[in-house]
């Protein structure tokens, strides 16, 4: 809700774009602390599929959500290009483990359309809209509920 | 300004400590210690308190302190008796105290009310204070010792009379008023570290003086008291301040010398005796400069007080020693030192601190291990230094945590008053004792005790206690006991809440426990394990919820919050004897001494307090137990087996136990369990990291740390590992662990 | 060169604000807790002034100020007592002990450093 309010604004905005199998998604550069190469995670027992695990980042416990997964498409294979985008979510940081970054995009609001109905009932739950950019299609999403909401209640 | 909010958070911090002396003095008076250290105590408490309040305007509670300082002051000088009555009175002013100081802290108001009344009690209890002189009976320690009333002393005070507004009227401002002074000092003027000049110095100040000296009363040389004072002096001043100004000037001088101060109409020379030996007038200001006479802009150095010419010599020779210059450098060092023995340290500094030094444990680990990969001799340079840096760095750490550490009296303090409050409130009779206020353990760790021990003498007072007829009854003294104790033991701090009560009625803590289906009526259970019935989720003994142990709030709560600070707790109850409840803590939460272990290829590490033993389990030794649940024979008897590997959802159960090795541990209540993993790697002091901060909780784990190799290792949760693994033909593992 | 001046309070708010009123005024200020710290202190020390609390604990002011005046080499040292308004029996006994003057309590810094001024030879 909060970011569909955001793109009412005819203020630019930048956005960071990035592959997920074969289709592109974008997040708010504002939200975006680092992006960091994959390190193999230390499994949790006990959570769901798309949480990776924990890696540590620089002393700090960093949990890796697979967007892949999250999404509902098939889990990540992580490859050399592999990376971790470490992103503020409320107040925790989480890794989102994606295939591979594309670029940076700067955008105004206006450009931000509505999401098709033809997505599936996951993706609807984080894709706020999708864009149009040099005839790619990518949607942007939020991140607010890429951790299971049993942890966000408890952290 | 700055310096002054400081100074007032000092003020309210040091308020918090005499409030602990106070309460402490108190309670010791109320056990019958009259001595007048402790009365003394209690009463510099309260006058301290007042003193700072008074600097900061804190008017309500320099007002209600003055009424308790009154009293404790009737009680230091013996005219009142410390008897309980009064006591109790003076336990709940210092309550009122510690609310006043509260409420000024956050700037809140309080209850005036409450305050009022128990103002009014103690000024109702000053009424019944012996006449002065006299001593109240029963306090003879305290009468004996305490300062005599000034009635006794030899210098009987003359209230100094000076009502300003008719020196006003006198000499009306502004313009020019000039005064005759004439001073006459007595030796003991001098014996008390006045000096005439700086008076001379002062009276230049206000105006201009003209300064003669009457040197008649000098005896014969050889007659000469080199401590006596032989010399009149008298002034003459022009200034626009008034008579006041000019007898502030003599304010400390006024018992040891004549003064005298005329308004003289004209100006008129000083028309001295013929007699009179006269001394050159000299203007004041060409005397030397003996002090910073000019305080705007700060003092400048003044010239060091050289014993100077012709007026000052024959002063300096009638006094009593000459100041020798000051050894500076001892001066400015050497007190220092002693006088300041604590620094104070902002928090934040000090945990940013800890971090970093865990960064170097784990960055120490690492190197540890790159090194030994390069396959380096164990006494090569490399690896001797190496294992140096390891012991400095435990050094480090460990001083660095002592930091933190903190008593637990902070902790402990609030408790006596919780517990006055709550005997009130529920008609009974409470002595709190505690004992081992001085161990220290993590600040963290005692900022979160609070709850759990409020909620625990909460408990022990509603539940533990019986009522004052009941105890008669029992042959008991009416007066119930609780104490609260604490003491360092293997690396941990264990806390102890007893009390003399009546101890678990397990009769009714089953009955209640079944009626409310958390166990089967056919359950059969040891006393230890009814006794533990009381920490179950939605177990409540109150028979009627009171407003004290109420508010849903039960024993689980308290357990959980135990656990979630890496601690264990057990009752242990005797029927009619009273409930001891003991919590066992790590005394950091920052730090915890580890066994590294493999299971299903994956690294977990679980805290060495827990483990008692380590069995390498033999096939004779393991049983099938129903279902898919094992134990362990050891020595007599069966322990449960946990396959963690299986309860960590990380792979099936392991067929062979004989392939792996069983740790023994002890869990909560002290019952025992047998975690079986398939290999272990070593132990190690290992960083604790929270899980919770970037994800949330994980059944099954404590929380996480950072091996050598930089990769994330959970810490395992052995209580609830332990429980899960261990109930008996439950199939979903997972639930067991959430639940 | 700045005149020192020892503080003697068992109260560390007290302590503070002396210290802050009179380094303002640019004196140096040395500190104790109590009266045997300050004649610890003394011993080590010369210092030009002495203000002292009367009520603390092992050594009490009237105590501190006869063990000061009791040493030839202070006895000249000019002592200030800290006392409230009311306590004119301890000025009394201050006074009798050897106390130069007084500072009443609660003290403004200009009348706390008129007092060191009019005492400071």
């Amino acid at each position: 809700m909060n970011e569909a309010h955001k793109t009412d604004g005819a203020a630019s905005r930048e956005l960071i774009s990035f592959l997920i199998g074969t289709q592109e998604f974008c997040v708010d550069i504002m939200s975006v602390r680092e992006i960091r190469g994959w390190t193999p995670a230390t499994p949790l027992p006990h959570s769901p599929g798309y949480v990776r695990g924990v890696i540590n980042l620089r002393g700090a416990v960093l949990s890796i959500v697979d967007l892949a997964a999250r999404l509902g498409f098939p889990p990540t294979e992580p490859s050399a290009r592999a990376v971790i985008i470490v992103a503020q979510v409320g107040h925790q940081v989480v890794g989102l483990l994606v295939d591979a970054v594309t670029g940076i995009l700067t955008v105004t609001s206006d450009t931000v359309q509505p999401t098709p109905d033809v997505a599936s009932d996951m993706a609807r739950s984080f894709v706020t809209g999708v864009l149009a950019v040099d005839g790619r299609m990518i949607s942007l999403i939020t991140l607010d509920h890429v951790l299971p909401a049993a942890e966000r209640q408890a952290a | 300004m700055d310096a002054l909010a400081e100074i007032k958070q000092t003020f309210f911090q040091e308020c918090e400590e005499q409030l602990v002396e106070l309460e402490t003095g108190l309670l010791a008076i109320e056990a019958g210690d009259h001595d007048s250290e402790v009365v003394n105590a209690v009463f510099r408490a309260v006058h301290s308190v007042k003193g700072g309040a008074g600097a900061f305007n804190l008017t309500d509670l320099v007002h209600f302190a003055h009424t308790f300082e009154n009293a404790m002051d009737l009680v230091r000088v013996g005219r009142l008796a410390p008897a309980p009555p009064l006591v109790r009175v003076m336990l709940r002013a210092a309550d009122i105290l510690a609310d006043l100081v509260r409420a000024a802290r956050a700037d809140a108001p309080h209850d005036a009310a409450r305050a009022a009344a128990v103002a009014a009690e103690l000024t109702a209890c000053c009424a019944e204070a012996a006449p002065k002189g006299a001593k109240a009976t029963a306090v003879g320690s305290v009468a004996a010792a305490a300062p005599e009333p000034a009635a006794d002393d030899a210098f009987e005070f003359v209230p100094l009379a000076v009502d300003l507004s008719d020196f006003g009227d006198l000499a009306p401002m502004p313009g020019l008023n000039r005064f005759r002074i004439t001073f006459r000092p007595r030796p003991e003027l001098y014996a008390k570290g006045n000096d005439t000049v700086i008076l001379m110095r002062e009276l230049a100040l206000l105006g201009d003086a003209l300064v003669t000296c009457d040197t008649g009363g000098l005896p014969g040389l050889a007659d000469i008291d080199p401590e006596g004072a032989y010399f009149g002096w008298t002034v003459m001043l022009e200034t626009e301040r008034d008579e006041a100004a000019v007898r502030e000037i003599f304010d400390f001088v006024e018992w040891d010398s004549t003064l005298e101060v005329e308004p003289v109409a004209a100006p008129a020379p000083a028309e001295p005796d013929e007699e009179e030996f006269v001394f050159e007038p000299i203007p004041l200001d060409e005397l030397p400069d003996l002090g910073p006479p000019d305080l705007d802009p700060p003092a400048p150095a003044p010239g060091e007080a050289e014993p100077s010419q012709a007026v000052v010599v024959p002063l300096r020779a009638a006094e009593p020693a000459a100041v020798p210059a000051a050894a500076d450098a001892a001066t400015e060092h050497r007190p220092a030192a002693q006088a300041s023995p604590t620094i104070r340290v902002d928090l934040d500094r000090v945990d940013r601190l800890i971090d970093l030094v865990g960064e170097l444990v784990i960055n120490q680990a690492m190197l540890a291990e790159r090194v030994n990969e390069a396959g380096l001799a164990r006494m090569s340079q490399v690896a001797v230094g190496l294992d140096e840096l390891e012991q400095l760095t435990r050094e480090i750490q460990d001083s660095v945590m002592a930091i933190r550490a903190q008593p637990v009296k902070s902790v402990f303090q609030r408790m006596p008053r919780l517990a006055r409050e709550v005997a009130m409130q529920v008609g009974k009779s409470v002595r709190l004792v505690t004992e081992g206020e001085n161990t220290e353990v993590d600040k963290t760790v005692i900022e979160r005790l609070s709850d759990p021990l409020t909620h625990m003498i909460r408990n022990a007072i509603d539940h533990g206690l019986e009522r004052p007829e009941v105890r008669l009854a029992a042959g008991k003294p009416e007066e119930g006991q609780v104490r609260l104790s604490a003491l360092h033991r293997s690396g941990r701090i264990v806390i102890e809440i007893s009390d003399d009560g009546a101890g678990i009625n397990r009769e009714r803590v089953r009955a209640i426990a079944v009626e409310k289906g958390l166990i089967p009526p056919d359950t059969k259970l040891t006393d230890e394990e009814t006794d533990n019935l009381i920490f179950l989720p939605g177990f409540s003994t109150a028979a009627t919820i009171s407003d004290i142990s109420g508010r849903g709030v039960g024993m689980d709560v308290v357990k959980r919050s135990i656990q979630a600070l890496g601690g264990r707790i057990s009752i242990a109850s005797v029927p009619g004897k009273g409930s001891t409840f003991t919590m066992s803590l790590p005394l950091t939460l920052a730090v915890l001494d580890g066994m590294v272990v493999t299971v299903a290829g994956h690294t977990l590490v679980i805290p060495l307090t827990a483990i008692v033993e380590i069995l390498l389990p033999k096939a004779t030794e393991v049983h099938g137990f129903g279902g898919n649940a094992r134990v362990i024979g050891v020595r007599n008897g069966f322990i449960p087996l946990v396959d963690v590997g299986e309860v960590m959802g990380f792979r099936g159960s392991l067929e062979d136990a004989r392939a792996g090795v069983a740790l023994l541990v002890e869990i909560e209540g002290g019952a025992r369990s047998a975690l079986l993993v398939d290999a272990i790697q070593g132990q190690r002091q290992v960083v604790i990291k929270s899980l919770e901060s970037n994800y949330g909780h994980v059944p099954g784990i404590a929380a996480a740390t950072i091996l050598g190799d930089g990769r994330v290792a959970l810490i395992l949760d052995v209580d609830t590992v332990a429980a899960a693994g261990s109930r008996v033909g439950s199939p979903d593992l997972t639930l067991a662990l959430a639940g | 060169m700045s005149k020192t001046v020892l503080t003697v309070d068992d109260s560390r708010t007290m302590r503070d604000m002396l210290k802050v009123a009179l380094t303002t005024a640019g004196y140096t200020v040395i500190q104790a807790e109590d009266g045997q710290h300050g004649l610890d202190v003394l011993a080590g020390s010369q210092p030009d002034v002495i203000i002292t609390d009367i009520n603390m604990p092992r050594l009490d002011g009237f105590g501190f100020i006869e063990g000061v005046r009791g040493d030839s080499r202070m006895r000249a040292v000019p002592i200030l007592v800290l006392s409230t308004e009311s306590d004119v029996e301890k000025k009394q006994r201050a006074r009798a002990a050897g106390a130069t003057g007084w500072i009443v309590k609660p003290f403004d810094p200009v009348k706390l450093v008129d007092a060191v001024r009019r005492v400071a030879a």
